[in-house]
């Protein structure tokens, strides 16, 4: 046997490796190399991810705070009208810079988009912008009196103030309409009439759904999975296959088949009313609801839920549940305080997924949710494709994305994130 | 401490047979008695029933015929959480969301014991296994060697009569398995607990147990205490599964007083112990061990040539691989005694044994 390996630095009381570096720097140099190479592994799916993920989110994200509409089409007007004061009457400088933009716009054919991103924050003023745009190269100093002569609303204040929001690219007018606010040329928030407060309770019911969702999914999968993951492995890869079966219909025979079962003359209600549970006239209606999008929902994500779980329950050994049972634990027991806690990083795993997936699913709702089925997903397709508002999209989605953040922090503080078994 | 089984075995299989698929047997009619406080080890090759009589009695696996008795009642009907059999797995089957000593409290608390008691209990278990200052560790968090001892403590912290252990130390590295069979072997003969271990180990056996079963397809080969095992083998199975044996083949030419006479193939007449040889005329294996057999020495009864092959040194004895009628496997122990000759690789000696220590068995 040789001498102690290691030594003490005197002044620090480090320990030092056998060629007098500290131990410390050492472990750091080591793992540094360690780390790069990990890094230049991953390195071409984080350029893929960076290009096709990571940079259009931010771009949509920086789109929900920034809406340059009006600043490019009416750019001498733009910096003097966000100098505006806001309450002052409008000055003849204000309505020249207008009148002047409002003629190269018309001639740059942007003057409609304009005249829409203005009537965002002032609901009317479209026509009133489109009109006098026709007249205004004819306008002659000065031109308050111009405007209010081609059009008595130049006179009210709040087209005036209209543009000021308009006209300033970076707002947070957007975030705000998001969350049923709204955003005055002030610079203060005020809630929305009470006949525009949609989106809040919209994200409300997103939530209720997708959490519903989730619990139906686990309560249906649990069973199922438990099941394949204790049967003999040909009987187990059957139910596999009607696992997966979800996924490899197409889109539109699954729609056609829940038509076909839910409708009121459909399969399950004929059902219904053949065992008696309701009267003929009193059918259920099961879809093209809130009820649809829910059944629909599940029936889609139920995979979700039991893949992870199976491939959890694989690994539980059978030995546990019999060693439970040998100490003395009734079956339930054994189920509930061996078994059951060493699936819940599959439920952690399922119930994640499901809810993620839930929380922005477009498609099935829009296809059998009917009017009070649609979420919030739904909403920020029509404002993408419909009212081509993007800016208030991109809230919306912001706001999307940081519940599904701050859901997934919690989850980490509550569960742990290490805890989740996807397979 | 061993009962003779006979009277009211504690633990009895009664004509039992079982068959997963229902076309073979995997345990084939097997009858063992164990009397309370008794250390049975069953031992046998890899897949040779062994687990699955475990699971039979622990419970889990039902018996396809025959009965079980624990006590003397019929447990076939019993469901395991009530057998109150204590049950060490191979893997230990330690609960890993549990700490150690909540693994502890666990067949207490099923059990509605007092907190107080619960924790009394544990506390005594774990001193047991002189794992004392670990009952807030979970299960991950120890070695190989201590989880052993956690789960063996598991199993007997609800004070069972009966344990069943299940290769309990199949994964640990040679010297700590050593080291836990005394132990295991203290705790048995400390508590009075009657204990069935399974094991594929022969010297684990042999180390442990008070009677051992030796299993080979479905059947019990034999049942006896260790010593008996390995100097009077029923039959050629269990000769060659427990230690070193020598074979030989030839025909029985006559059979007196118990002494056989057998014509060996390639080599001489030679007399051995008829215990298990089909009669004159037959053919039959010789059974000797390598420590009993003698090297020039004089006046031994059953005398022929053998060729030294190879010499091993192993400090206390010497191993000498010979060429004995034609086998060129024939293992001579020799002690390292200054009296013993010096043997040379390449000579040719003399080696013989004695009647008593030769055993005609069956042929496989
Ligand atoms: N659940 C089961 N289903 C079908 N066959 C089984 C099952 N369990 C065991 N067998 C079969 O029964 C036979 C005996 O198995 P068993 O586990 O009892 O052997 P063992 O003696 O414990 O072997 P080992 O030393 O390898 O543990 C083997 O041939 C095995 O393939
Ligand atoms: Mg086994």
């Amino acid at each position: 046997m040789t001498d102690v390996t290691h030594f003490r630095d005197e002044k620090t009381g480090l320990l030092l490796a056998s060629d007098g570096t500290p131990l410390k720097t050492k472990l750091r140099q080591s793992l540094k190399t360690s780390r790069r190479r990990a890094f230049m592994l991953v390195a071409p799916l984080l350029l893929f991810i960076m290009a096709s993920f990571v940079i259009p989110i931010l771009g949509l994200l920086w789109q929900g705070v920034s809406n340059a509409t009006y600043e490019d089409s009416m750019p001498r007007s733009a910096p003097i009208m966000r100098a505006w004061d806001g309450s002052s009457p409008p000055s003849e400088e204000m309505a020249a810079a207008i009148v002047a933009d409002m003629i190269d716009a018309r001639k740059a054919k942007t003057i409609g988009k304009v005249a829409t991103r203005v009537n965002r924050e002032e609901s009317g003023t479209r026509s009133l912008f489109t009109k006098t745009a026709r007249r205004a190269a004819k306008m002659e100093a000065p031109f308050v009196a111009a405007l209010e002569k081609a059009d008595k609303d130049w006179a009210n204040i709040e087209t005036w103030r209209a543009i000021k929001i308009a006209a300033t690219s970076l707002t947070p007018a957007f975030y705000a309409a998001a969350v049923d606010m709204k955003y005055t040329a002030d610079g203060e928030f005020v809630e929305q009439s009470e006949e525009r407060q949609i989106y809040v309770s919209l994200f409300v019911k997103t939530i209720l759904v997708a959490g519903g969702v989730m619990l139906c999914c686990l309560l249906l999968g649990y069973p199922v999975a438990y099941l394949m993951a204790h049967l003999p492995a040909k009987t187990s890869n059957m139910l596999m296959i009607l696992v997966l079966l979800p996924f490899w219909t197409s889109l539109l025979v699954r729609t056609t088949a829940w038509i076909a079962m839910l409708q009121a003359q459909g399969v399950l209600n004929d059902l219904f009313v053949f065992i008696g549970i309701t009267s003929d006239d009193a059918r259920f209606s099961l879809i093209y609801n809130m009820t649809g999008t829910v059944i629909a929902m599940t029936h889609i994500l139920l995979p979700f839920m039991i893949l992870p779980l199976y491939s959890v329950m694989r690994s539980i050994p059978i030995s546990h549940v019999r060693a439970a049972k040998s100490l003395g634990a009734t079956n339930w027991t054994a189920f509930w305080r061996v078994y059951f806690p060493a699936t819940v990083p599959g439920i952690g795993a399922g119930g994640l997924l499901v809810f993620i997936l839930a929380i922005g699913y477009y498609i099935t709702p829009a296809l059998v949710g009917g009017q009070d089925g649609q979420l919030i997903s739904n909403f920020i397709a029509y404002h993408m494709q419909r009212s081509l508002n993007w800016s208030l999209a991109a809230a919306l989605g912001g706001i999307l994305l940081a519940i599904v953040l701050f859901l997934y922090w919690l989850y980490d503080r509550v569960v742990g994130i290490d805890n989740m078994k996807l397979g | 401490m061993t009962d003779t089984p006979g009277e009211r075995p504690f633990v009895h299989f009664d004509g039992v047979q079982k068959s997963y698929d229902g076309e073979t047997l995997v345990v084939k009619n097997l009858n063992l008695e164990i009397g309370q406080g008794e250390f049975v080890t069953m031992l046998g090759p890899s897949g040779s029933g062994k687990t699955t009589c475990l699971m039979m009695l622990a419970g889990f696996e039902a018996a396809t015929h025959g009965e079980i008795y624990l006590k003397g009642q019929p447990v076939n009907n019993v469901s395991p959480h009530k057998r109150n059999i204590g049950m060490v797995f191979q893997n230990y089957a330690l609960f890993p969301h549990m700490t150690v000593g909540e693994n502890l409290a666990f067949p207490l608390q099923v059990r509605k014991m007092s907190r107080s008691d619960v924790k009394q209990k544990v506390q005594r278990a774990l001193e047991m296994v002189q794992m004392g200052e670990f009952g807030a560790r979970k299960p991950a968090q120890l070695s190989g060697g201590q989880q052993q001892r956690v789960a063996l403590a598991r199993a007997l912290v609800f004070e069972p009569e009966l344990v069943l252990m299940d290769e309990p130390l199949g994964a640990l590295d040679k010297q700590l398995r050593e080291h836990m069979q005394y132990e295991i072997k203290h705790l048995h003969e400390q508590l009075g607990v009657t204990v069935v271990y399974v094991t594929h180990d022969q010297s684990e056996a042999l180390t442990m147990s008070d009677r051992v079963a030796v299993f080979d397809d479905g059947i019990i080969q034999q049942l006896a205490p260790p010593s008996v095992l390995y100097e009077q083998p029923d039959n050629a199975f269990v000769a060659q599964f427990i230690g070193e044996n020598n074979r030989l083949t030839g025909n029985v030419t006559e059979i007196v007083d118990g002494v056989a006479r057998v014509q060996l193939e390639n080599g001489p007449i030679v007399n051995a112990l008829a215990v298990n040889c089909d009669g004159v005329g037959q053919k039959t294996q010789l059974s000797i061990r390598p420590e009993r057999i003698q090297i020039n020495s004089a006046g031994i009864p059953n005398q022929m040539e053998g060729r030294v092959l190879e010499l091993i040194y192993l400090g206390d004895h010497i191993r000498c691989r010979m060429q004995v009628c034609d086998h060129d496997d024939f293992i001579v122990k020799v002690p390292n005694s200054p009296e013993h000759t010096m043997l040379q690789v390449g000579q040719t000696y003399n080696v013989g044994w004695q009647t008593s220590d030769c055993r005609a068995l069956d042929v496989i």
